[in-house]
């Protein structure tokens, strides 16, 4: 019996790549097509980056920094938005700039969006300053003046023009800065902005880079840290409008109970063929 | 006589003057980061903005390099010149239409311009394929790795399933399965606290907060350390690499 059985553990421990791919793309269409309602468990770094924007008085300056590209969207974007409906509903004031050229058209998408649904008015309740390259020189350099490295907002109208932006010139007159990074973008902010100019930063990224934040949220060097899809989803959970983020999370999580499935499998068949060895 | 001049001359352009301007301008800025009052402030102020123009004009050189290299290999034909015809259509086309929507529209990122048309429906949809691409391999690599082999790929493996389970609501709802059959086999036990404990979350944030943020103290001070060593080497003169060619 147990020598019949060997092969099919052993089939079970090389399963094809592409019996894999074609399992991977059922579990993640399927919940995107049912749409199942799930609850959303709200961890305790996507809690304290809510508290940070949830303390400020009205009329607070919040600098959002689009630092990821399309790649990255579909994990980050919903946390943009999610952040702007945060900010426009505590009535704080949106600065919004980009280390990544790629980026920043993702923001201005976000901002038309959500502006709308609150009916804030550009140039009065927020304003988008564009990029600029320099990267860490920029974030150095606006801790002394804003108007070193952007004269003006992406269209060129200058900064002055705009009243909240008369009172802004360096971190001391910037509430919070948000990064919303997929690389090396957020630990730049953390170490320039953060680290020399005390300013306080709270940094959502892709899941993958997660990891790489905690170090500086048990630091408290950070205020709060959103990761991945699921952090989105917390936000959006914390902000009471449900968005992309919680609309995949089924998905992601058949993805991950197929993942632990296939492990658990795989390494079966990998224990019972090696000790039939 | 005259050739030595020449070639002291040379020397002095080309090697010597390059690591007295780096030695001088990393100094004022190690200065003005401790005393950043006049006139070391101000320095530091004019040399970030020259640090900002002259990074504007690595794009420049990005671009030219590019082109340059597609540009060659089209015109030899060589293996694959198609898909650099592509990218060279791409990359003029979007420039173009940036160029086009900004005269036209005052902004490219008018939403109602063809730069955002193409953002919108060609840039965003590429990318998010391919990173999504990469998804797909990633689970299938993560199925051939996480082998049980010895202790440490055992306890790689039962950490991952932790955290891959505790970041996503599915590992609530077992968890809540698991409570209702302790609940059954020991009907002493309170299911609603057992439900809150969320065990799988709990893992997953002790991991998280705990023994992968201590790995990643230990690799980022061993990075910065790298750093500096590396950026002391080319303030003294040791590392001479960008002077090369």
């Amino acid at each position: 019996m147990k020598v019949t059985l060997l092969p099919m553990w052993r089939t079970l421990a090389s399963i094809d790549r592409r019996i894999i791919y074609l399992l991977l793309t059922i579990v993640v269409v399927l919940p995107l097509i049912i749409h199942p309602k799930i609850k959303v468990r709200v961890s305790e770094p996507v809690r304290a980056a809510f508290k940070s924007i949830e303390k400020l008085p009205q009329n607070s300056v919040v600098m959002i920094s689009i630092d990821f590209d399309p790649s990255s969207a579909p994990e980050v974007q919903p946390m943009l938005i999610a952040i702007l409906r945060h900010c426009f509903k505590k009535n704080l004031k949106v600065i919004l700039t980009g280390q990544l050229a790629l980026g920043l058209p993702l923001g201005e998408i976000a901002l038309n969006q959500v502006s709308g649904e609150y009916n804030k008015v550009y140039g009065k309740d927020y304003i988008n300053i564009g990029y600029r390259p320099g990267s860490t020189a920029l974030m150095v350099g606006i801790g002394r003046e804003i108007r070193d490295f952007f004269k003006t907002d992406y269209q060129g109208v200058p900064l002055d023009s705009f009243e909240f932006m008369r009172r802004v010139h360096n971190y001391h007159d910037i509430a919070l800065l948000v990064t919303l990074a997929h690389g090396a973008v957020a630990d730049a902010w953390i170490q320039y902005a953060g680290a020399r100019f005390n300013q306080k930063i709270i940094v959502g990224c892709t899941g993958v880079n997660a990891p790489n934040m905690y170090q500086y949220l048990s630091a408290q060097q950070i205020a709060g840290l959103i990761g991945g899809l699921q952090g989105a989803s917390e936000y959006e959970t914390l902000v009471e409008k449900p968005g992309a983020a919680t609309l995949g999370m089924p998905a992601q999580s058949t993805a991950h109970a197929l993942l632990i499935i296939l492990l658990i499998i795989g390494n079966i068949g990998f224990i019972l063929t090696k000790k039939k060895k | 006589m005259l050739t030595g001049l020449h070639l002291n001359h040379k020397s002095m352009l080309h090697r010597t003057g390059p690591l007295i301007l780096v030695f001088g301008t990393a100094l004022l800025l190690i200065i003005a980061f401790f005393i950043p009052h006049k006139p070391f402030g101000d320095l530091e102020a004019r040399f970030l903005n020259w640090y900002a123009i002259i990074s504007g004009f690595t794009f420049l050189l990005g671009l030219d390099s590019l082109a340059r290299h597609h540009l060659i290999k089209i015109a030899r034909r060589e293996k694959g010149w198609f898909y650099s015809l592509l990218l060279v259509t791409s990359l003029f086309g979007t420039l173009f239409l940036g160029l086009y929507s900004w005269v036209r529209y005052a902004s490219p990122f008018a939403l109602n311009a063809p730069f955002m048309w193409l953002y919108k429906f060609m840039i965003i949809p590429l990318q998010a394929t391919m990173f999504a691409t990469l998804a797909f391999f990633i689970f299938s690599a993560a199925y051939r790795a996480f082998r049980v082999r010895n202790l440490a790929a055992t306890l790689l493996l039962i950490a991952a399933c932790l955290v891959m389970l505790g970041n996503v609501p599915i590992g609530s709802s077992i968890w809540g399965g698991i409570s209702w059959l302790i609940h059954q086999i020991f009907p002493n036990t309170n299911l609603e606290i057992l439900k809150r404990w969320e065990l799988f979350a709990a893992a997953k944030d002790w991991l998280m907060a705990i023994p992968q943020a201590a790995a990643g103290r230990g690799i980022g001070i061993g990075l910065a350390l790298g750093g500096i060593a590396m950026s002391l080497r080319i303030i003294l003169g040791i590392e001479r690499t960008y002077l090369s060619s």
